[in-house]
Order: C-alpha cells, then structure tokens, then sequence
C-alpha cells in the first residue's frame, strides 16, 4: 500500500525525467488504483525488481514511438531495438533509483529487466498497483508502482 | 586548449550504451579523450588495467560487479584515479558510501548536459 506522499515521490521522479533528460515537460495524469493485478502496458515495458525495505515492481511502459522520439531529444541517432529496449530499461531505472531520496538506502532496485512487444506477459505481483499516466508530447505512457 | 595542461583519459562505465554515448557525446571538457567503455563492473577493472585512465565515470546499479564495489578495486589499482559516480541513486547514504569506497564526486541520474560537464569541470579541478 503506498501513502500518497509516496505516490508523489514517483510522480516527480516522472517529471524531472522528462525534464531533465528531454527538455521537454512530461504532464501527469491523477494517479489511480488498480485492483485486478492487471494495470495493463505499452509494446516496450522496463521492470525493476524492489526489494530490502519494500517488496515489489516499479515499470515504466511506452509505446515505441514516444520512445523513438525521447532517443531522438537526447541526441541520439540510433533508434535500433537495442537501444528502444535500453531506454526503457533506464528510464525505471532512474525514476526509481531517484526514489531512494525519499525512501532511503534500504529501497533496493534491481537492474532492469525489459519486456518487448509481449505486454501481456507484464503482470504484476500484486493484485492492487497505481498507475501513474504519463502525456509527453502527442504519446502516452505510464508508470506503474506495485509495492506491497 | 591550453598546451600546457596534459591530456587525460577518460573510461565510461555504465550498463546503459545510451549513457555510454550520451557522455562520450555531451562531454565538452577539452582535456578529456575518450578511451573506452565498459558496461559493467569486471568489465571495467580489466579495461582499467590495459588503458589506464585518469577519469572514470562509473554508473553504481550494473550487473555482474556493481559500482561501488567497482570503485574500490579500481582505487586499489591506481589511488590517483579520478571518479565521478553517475547513478539514479539519489540517496545521501549511497552518495556518501561511494565517496568513502574512493569516488571523487556523484553526480545524479538524470542529467543535462551543462550538469554533466559542471560536475566534470569539478572533478578536474582537483588536478
């Protein structure tokens, strides 16, 4: 169960990414919860595996175009699968790596596990999650937080 | 660039080749050559040893030998080694864990590039 305060931590770790990495603001849709264990994702999905303090998944899940274009704002010119899926991958990562200012050291993240044109096969581990809806530029996205 | 300042290496570690690139790219400081990358942590120990930097940019989350560990074995081959930790890491405790293992500075995941090359500019500023 996340307070909302938490849920907070995770929405600005989403705009300061986008802000930061794309100089381009992301705007955040109100979060909302999701009992059914599906919160459902995009074709390109980066998982962290939380664990010491929180037991859990944070993922971050977008469609490939929002991806190729964020490539594309960061000087990147190579929009291959390769480097689709390691962005995905860094963006979890770093949304949830930055959550450790607020949760502390014992916040534990995984490397980042990418899952590829399967979102079916993205589930959480948990029956409830909050979805954090993500609108940047015309594309949507969204964060995904499943703590217990 | 001022002849009279010596050119130094510079090694990438992160498991993200987009960062890879991204600093190899955004990095503006005159003084630095690129030498290499690695993307992870023994990986990075044995490019150490054959290219022998001066600077090292050093992601802390990364398979098979994490950063901090990484750090330590580096300092341990060259105490003079320069390290600048790049990580999403945003904790005070984990920054203040890889300056004590020998790291010379953190800067946080995600970054620009005038940051970036702030944080570099400090990092040298101790040569």
């Amino acid at each position: 169960m996340l307070k909302e305060g938490e849920i907070r931590t995770f929405i600005e770790g989403t705009t300061n990414y986008f802000e930061t990495s794309a100089q381009q603001a992301a705007s955040v849709g109100s979060p909302y919860l999701v009992t059914d264990g599906k919160p459902g994702a995009y074709e390109y999905t980066g998982v962290i595996g939380i664990s010491g303090a929180r037991k859990g998944i944070v993922y971050f899940t977008a469609p490939r175009g929002m991806l190729t274009v964020l490539l594309m704002r960061m000087q990147e010119t190579d929009s291959s699968d390769e480097n689709i899926r390691d962005l995905v991958g860094e963006v979890a990562n770093t949304i949830s790596g930055n959550a450790r200012r607020d949760f502390g050291k014992n916040f534990v993240i995984s490397v980042p596990m990418v899952i590829a044109r399967e979102p079916d096969r993205v589930t959480a581990p948990h029956a409830r999650s909050y979805v954090i809806p993500i609108n940047w530029r015309t594309h949507s996205a969204k964060l995904v937080v499943c703590l217990e | 660039m001022d002849s009279s300042l010596k050119a130094l290496k510079l090694m990438i570690v992160d498991d993200s080749n987009i960062i890879r690139r991204r600093i190899e790219r955004s990095q503006q400081i005159a003084r630095l050559e690129v030498v290499g990358a690695a993307c992870n942590g023994r990986e990075a120990v044995d490019l150490f040893r054959r290219t022998q930097p001066d600077v090292v940019t050093m992601d802390l989350t990364m398979p098979e030998m994490d950063g901090i560990e990484c750090v330590q074995e580096l300092v341990a081959i060259n105490p003079k080694v320069l390290i600048l930790v790049v990580s999403a890491l945003a904790d005070k405790a984990t920054a203040v864990e890889a300056i004590e293992k020998g790291a010379n500075g953190f800067l946080c995941k995600p970054f620009n590039d005038r940051q970036l090359n702030e944080a570099l500019e400090e990092l040298l500023s101790e040569t």
